[in-house]
């Protein structure tokens, strides 16, 4: 068993090889180069620094390992900057594919193309050292009295309001630096992120952060995978998928998820 | 010599049916050349080569049946803000114009701050205030209920408005002849009767219309308190768009505003129009 799969790992990798020929040719915006698009900024730990170049940084090593398999070397992959209205706009794209944590939903699908998921994120409530303190618990009747906040165009406002119900409207925001911020001003005293993402700002962005629970990917009902963005009918789609078939069969993802995503375990689960 | 009238009314002299000659073909060229650019742009736009692309992201009937309801709900936290913000643009504008129309020397700081006040909050955008007072205040660890974004946004938006409200007072209140003030002190008011009495019912009143343009402004930039948490309409719009991935809902949130705003804007025209005829 353990025979035949790295014979078909061998087999895959010696397809990817050739992949640039066979799959991903033609079918790139500029020949032999690959354009991938990550937000602005790309925060950690999606991308290290802001400089997805370094290959360093879950996202930007999934990239580079996807691009690695289609047959591009590294010099062969160039990174732009996107809003998440640049992607899903209708219109002629200036990226192969775009990464920065899109979930993956059948609306979204519609208009957009996704590829097959590469990470299965669990959500995380961020909260600070002074609502925990004030006797706030990882279970959604003590959820529910927090005062809430997210980030509009995640699709974590869903679960705030479907699953946690809270007492008082949730409040929004553009970006994660704006959350924080609301935090830091005790406008909000939580607030729903996926948890590597919560647990980034809780020791980066936030003195007295804390990540006081997870919802597990496998509970809720709505599985929060992110998926590469593509234009609606992007031909590229293909070969992205089975490059990502090809890591996962290799474990090679795995090991990316644990060089990167390590510390996500050890999180309270929330009843 | 007259033309006939078909019995309605009096009959037309020749030069009065000369001019309604030329006003029904202006009328009837005007007629037809909008209707060929309407007829031009329903059937030009969708030869555009993405046009059905364009139509299932921003015109999309299902999109905009299902998030309709939900955007004019939020709308009325615009409508709530813009009703508490008015009154209170309107009172420290007024309070700032007084300011800068102080002419007694020791009260010149009073004048100094008036001017200094004009120039930061109209030079600085809206939104930069809102994101410094909305966040920065509150920051400065103020207890819940104090820190609301409802509370510091408003304020935002009132010191900034204000500012305008200010200076379009100020225009009104220079645009009193200075007679006036010689008369009333020759009557005997007061400095502050004066203002009161005679400078301001007159300032006011003229200044009406182009504070309406300032407030049909407000009503769209209240949409701005949606950075610092408040889901009003844009936000939800925006959170609309985010899970549907589709722009329909902005359309939707545009149409709102629309049905608020022309109104408005052609009763401004109208107070305009009004206080032209009245001074000619």
């Amino acid at each position: 068993m353990r025979l035949l799969t790295s014979a078909m790992v061998l087999m895959m990798s010696a397809g990817g090889a050739l992949a640039q020929d066979s799959c991903a040719a033609g079918k790139t915006l500029e020949d032999g180069v690959l354009t991938i698009a990550t937000g602005n900024p790309a925060y950690y730990p999606w991308v290290m620094n802001d400089d997805p170049e370094s290959k360093e940084g879950f996202e930007a090593a999934v990239a580079y390992a996807v691009a690695g398999e289609m047959g591009f070397s590294d010099d062969q992959v160039t990174w732009v900057r996107s809003s998440f209205d640049e992607a899903i706009q209708p219109g002629v794209k200036n990226f192969d594919f775009n990464l920065q944590q899109y979930s993956i939903t059948p609306e979204r699908d519609e208009i957009v193309d996704f590829s097959a998921p590469y990470y299965s994120a669990a959500m995380a409530v961020l909260t600070t050292e002074p609502v925990a303190a004030g006797g706030a618990t990882p279970d959604l009747d003590s959820l529910a009295g927090l005062k809430w906040g997210g980030v509009a165009s995640h699709t974590s406002y869903g679960m705030i309001t479907g699953v946690i119900q809270p007492d008082s409207d949730p409040l929004l925001y553009g970006d994660n630096a704006d959350v924080t911020e609301a935090m830091k001003a005790r406008q909000i005293d939580a607030a729903l992120f996926d948890l590597p993402t919560a647990l980034f700002l809780a020791a980066v962005m936030l003195d007295d952060g804390v990540v006081l629970g997870q919802f597990p990917a496998d509970r809720s009902e709505n599985p929060d995978q992110f998926g590469m963005l593509f234009e609606e009918g992007n031909p590229l789609k293909d070969c992205v998928d089975a490059a990502l078939e090809s890591l996962k069969a290799s474990g090679r993802l795995a090991e990316i998820e644990a060089q990167w995503l390590a510390e996500a375990t050890g999180v309270p689960v929330i009843e | 010599m007259t033309f006939r009238n078909e019995g309605r009314g009096p009959a037309l002299t020749r030069r009065q049916a000369y001019e309604a000659r030329l006003r029904r073909r202006s009328n009837t060229i005007a007629a037809l050349s909008t209707l060929a650019v309407v007829v031009a742009i329903v059937l030009l736009v969708p030869l555009a080569p993405r046009w059905e692309a364009v139509k299932k992201s921003f015109f999309n009937w299902d999109v905009f049946a299902r998030t309709f309801p939900g955007l004019l709900e939020a709308f009325l936290l615009d409508v709530a803000i813009f009703a508490w913000s008015a009154p209170l643009i309107f009172g420290l504008g007024l309070v700032i114009a007084l300011m800068r129309d102080v002419r007694s020397p020791a009260l010149y700081p009073l004048r100094l701050f008036g001017i200094v006040y004009t120039d930061v909050f109209r030079g600085v955008p809206v939104i930069l205030v809102i994101y410094l007072v909305g966040f920065g205040i509150p920051g400065l660890g103020l207890p819940r209920p104090w820190n609301s974004p409802y509370i510091w946004g408003t304020v935002a938006l009132v010191l900034t408005y204000a500012a305008y409200v200010a200076e379009v007072f100020r225009t009104g209140i220079e645009s009193i002849h200075q007679s006036q003030r010689a008369a009333a002190s020759s009557l005997g008011l007061s400095e502050g009767d004066t203002m009161r009495y005679v400078i301001l019912p007159q300032a006011i009143r003229r200044v009406v219309p182009a504070n309406m343009n300032l407030f049909i402004a407000l009503q769209k930039d209240v949409a701005l308190l949606s950075f610092i948490g408040p889901v009003e309409i844009f936000r939800q719009a925006g959170v609309y768009k985010s899970l549907l991935a589709n722009f329909t809902p902005y359309v939707g949130a545009a149409l709102i505003f629309l049905a608020i705003t022309i109104p408005a804007t052609r009763y401004a025209d109208y107070l305009l129009a009004r206080q032209m005829k009245a001074r000619n």
